[in-house]
């Protein structure tokens, strides 16, 4: 994910990118595609890449912004470098997620779907991993962490506080 | 390369040669195994480190060179989740169970070198006077029957060779070579195989309508947009045997005369995709899947696509939306997709389960699938049992099987000595089963009649600490969130119902709430576009009907009696 480094390695990436776009932009219906690209990839879509992806695929912008908002897994603004989501389906609900998101709120500064303004934590909930037997779960980058109590939520906030503000930024996880 | 039914009998025999210990009836004396110790690689599993486990068992055959008398399989679920990560050994189905990293050092050192079990690691109720009980053994099991995960915790489902070795694309083959599309479709339909997505249409019905509806391109899509939260079962079909629905696919494209198919699943199960990327590219790799399969001249092309995290992408018209890269939201039926479904083409769409079914029922006929089940509900179910209850995890049973028996005698009852409230099923379209219809069949029209369904087949188990009032509020939360806005009904009426259940479980409800509820759940029901708001009241009208005075404590004595709900927690309830 690269939504923090400067403008010269920025546009390498935006170069990759195209060059991406490029192998699918002849199939049919490739614009989700396009932005699981691009999500993976930038860590969000932002403007420009909106662009990018309209003018290649030759659908119209708004088409693209549409489904982008459309779907939660598109997001507008950057996710963080730690990216923390709680799951809040039902079996994790009535095991305590609220308590965990809550937790994860306060330690953090930030509210479900913000990212700190240093960009090194977002927060978001997500409905089931599917992880049911582990509920409730936590997932750091995508690795889950079950059977999350508050106090492991405390210690585990802590540890990735720890990781990632002693990093200096441009220090990657890809 | 191209494939033939010689060669995918030769993959067979040499590959059953060296899967003698488990379980299958190939008894060759060649056996080249010992042990065979089989690790469960499921979403669950691994994150309780089984992959380390993995590495570690096989650094330590290495170390001692004892590669040709113990085998390491990775496998899919086996269903007992909550006791991840699991570890098999066989010969004996030996279930060790919760495992830390450093525990397989013992297992290897004592059961594998020195052949004695190591007592305190196994599955505590597989333990008897005489002996160990092999998981297929245990409390959990009894009841369950496999057809869809026939194959699940047998087999590597990376490696297609295994698949093949317990009879994997022979009903491909027997489709092609020995019956017409039409007998396959006669075949589907006499079984009675109903969608196991939940709706419970017949699914030979919808075969047969693509089939009969005109048009030189059609689709075959597999719905594995598992959204409803507590449900893990298709996820567990794509990670423990994806070749089941490639296959099945295959079939179902010469059935109806498609070339093209489309999986869309979830971008939220990482490992799910994985795996069928990787059987997709084994199966295009032995010929079964591409150009001209067994030399028939049918050809099947599948591919992948990612859904972006919206729940109502579930509903087939904004399922085919999704594929087509707009905003997948769903259109007035009919047409139905039958006749114009994705890109305006004849497609037929079933579930990842529905399809995992397919390939039993042509190799073994309908009457075989006959066997389990009730008569209008065929077959055996998948069901994902998690919430309040012991045995979490998924597991298959037969149709007809009282929700009693699941949750006391397979799911081992509610833990921590609490009283049992209710099963969830159908997630936010379903309903909550109270204590007093426990007796229920699980079928699609039992379920139906008592105000809830089948659903994909989460099963999510509450007890007494749960309240009523805030499991119909959180299910609203949801569906306002996942309500894609193109209706009034469901875009307006869902929000009302939710402000409503706040209100309640605020203190702020009187005596017009619940008939206001009643009332938005009846228009909602009556007036929305698609099943995602025809069922958004479902979980509100349960939940009435079983736990009414509930409500009536929140409302009128500004009290929750399960002591949930936070603005109420300073008036008395019940237990204290």
């Amino acid at each position: 994910m690269v939504s923090h480094i400067n403008s010269e390695e920025r546009q390498k990436e935006i170069a990759a990118f195209e060059r991406d776009l490029e192998r699918i932009k002849d199939g049919r219906g490739m614009l989700m595609l396009a932005l699981h690209l691009a999500q993976n990839r930038f860590g969000y879509v932002p403007s420009d890449v909106q662009r990018i992806i309209a003018d290649t695929l030759k659908v119209p912008l708004s088409t693209v912004y549409g489904v982008v908002t459309f779907y939660s897994r598109f997001t507008l603004i950057p996710r963080g470098r730690c990216d923390l989501s709680i799951c809040t389906g039902t079996t994790c609900y009535i095991q305590g997620a609220e308590e965990l998101l809550k937790e994860a709120e306060e330690t953090l500064g930030i509210k479900d779907g913000e990212t700190s303004p240093d960009g090194n934590f977002s927060l978001s909930t997500t409905r089931c991993v599917g992880a049911c037997s582990l509920a409730p779960v936590v997932t750091v980058n995508g690795e889950v962490h079950g059977r999350m109590t508050v106090q492991e939520m405390k210690k585990l906030l802590a540890d990735l506080k720890k990781q990632y503000l002693s990093q200096p930024e441009s220090n990657e996880d890809k | 390369m191209s494939m033939t039914f010689e060669k995918l009998k030769e993959i067979r025999e040499e590959t059953l040669n060296r899967m003698n210990l488990r379980g299958f009836p190939s008894d060759k004396p060649n056996a080249p195994y010992r042990w065979s110790v089989a690790i469960c690689m499921e979403t669950s599993c691994m994150s309780s480190k089984s992959p380390q486990i993995k590495q570690r068992l096989l650094d330590l055959i290495v170390r001692d060179g004892k590669e040709n008398e113990i085998e390491v399989v990775g496998t899919g679920c086996f269903g007992l989740c909550e006791a991840g990560p699991i570890v098999i050994v066989r010969p004996g189905d030996t279930f060790y169970y919760r495992l830390d990293v450093e525990d397989i050092d013992r297992i290897y050192e004592s059961h594998l070198l020195g052949g004695e079990p190591v007592r305190d690691l196994i599955y505590p109720e597989s333990i008897t006077d005489d002996g160990y009980l092999s998981y297929f053994e245990i409390p959990f099991m009894a009841h369950q029957e496999r057809v869809a995960l026939r194959s699940s915790g047998h087999i590597d489902p990376e490696d297609i060779r295994e698949y093949i070795a317990l009879g994997g694309y022979e009903a491909l083959y027997k489709a092609l070579v020995e019956m017409t599309p039409d007998d396959v479709i006669d075949v589907i339909t006499e079984s009675g195989l109903r969608g196991r997505g939940g709706g419970g249409f017949i699914t030979g019905r919808k075969w047969r309508a693509t089939q009969a509806s005109p048009g030189d391109e059609k689709f075959i899509i597999c719905n594995a947009d598992e959204g409803e939260p507590g449900a893990f079962m298709d996820r567990s079909i794509l990670e423990g045997d994806p070749h089941s629905v490639i296959e099945a696919m295959t079939i179902a494209g010469y059935a109806i005369g498609s070339d093209q198919g489309y999986v869309y699943v979830r971008a939220e199960y990482p490992i799910a995709v994985e795996r069928l990327e990787k059987a997709i590219g084994q199966a295009n790799d032995l010929g079964l899947l591409g150009a001209n399969i067994f030399g028939t001249g049918f050809s099947f092309n599948l591919e992948i696509r990612l859904g972006a995290g919206a729940f109502v992408c579930g509903e087939t018209t904004a399922l085919a939306a999704s594929i087509e890269g707009r905003r997948g939201m769903p259109r007035s039926r009919p047409p139905y997709s039958a006749d114009k479904g994705l890109w305006g083409k004849p497609t037929m769409i079933n579930n990842v389960e529905t399809f995992a079914n397919v390939p039993y029922i042509i190799l073994n006929g309908a009457e075989a699938f006959k066997k389990v089940g009730t008569e209008n509900s065929p077959g055996t179910k998948v069901l994902a049992l998690s919430g309040k209850i012991k045995n979490v995890g998924l597991v298959e049973i037969p149709m007809g099987t009282t929700l009693r028996q699941l949750v006391e005698e397979i799911g081992g009852g509610i833990p921590n000595g609490k009283a049992f409230k209710a099963v969830q099923t159908g997630g936010p379209s379903g309903g909550c089963i109270g204590p007093e219809l426990l007796d229920t069949p699980i079928d699609f029209d039992r379920l139906a009649e008592i105000g809830s369904m089948m659903g994909p087949g989460g099963m999510i188990v509450l007890d007494e600490d749960v309240c009523a009032v805030d499991v119909a509020r959180f299910y609203m939360d949801f569906i306002v969130d996942e309500s894609c806005g193109k209706c009034t009904p469901c875009r307006e009426g869902t929000k009302r119902m939710l402000e409503i259940l706040i209100d309640i479980t605020e203190g702020r409800g009187d005596e017009t709430s619940i008939p206001r509820l009643e009332r938005l759940a009846r228009t909602t029901e009556l007036a929305s576009l698609c099943g995602l708001g025809q069922t958004a009241a479902n979980p509100i009208l349960s939940t009435l009907k079983s736990f009414r005075d509930e409500y009536e404590a929140h409302i009128k004595e500004k009290r929750c009696p399960a002591g949930v709900c936070k603005a109420l927690t300073n008036n008395l309830t019940k237990d204290d």
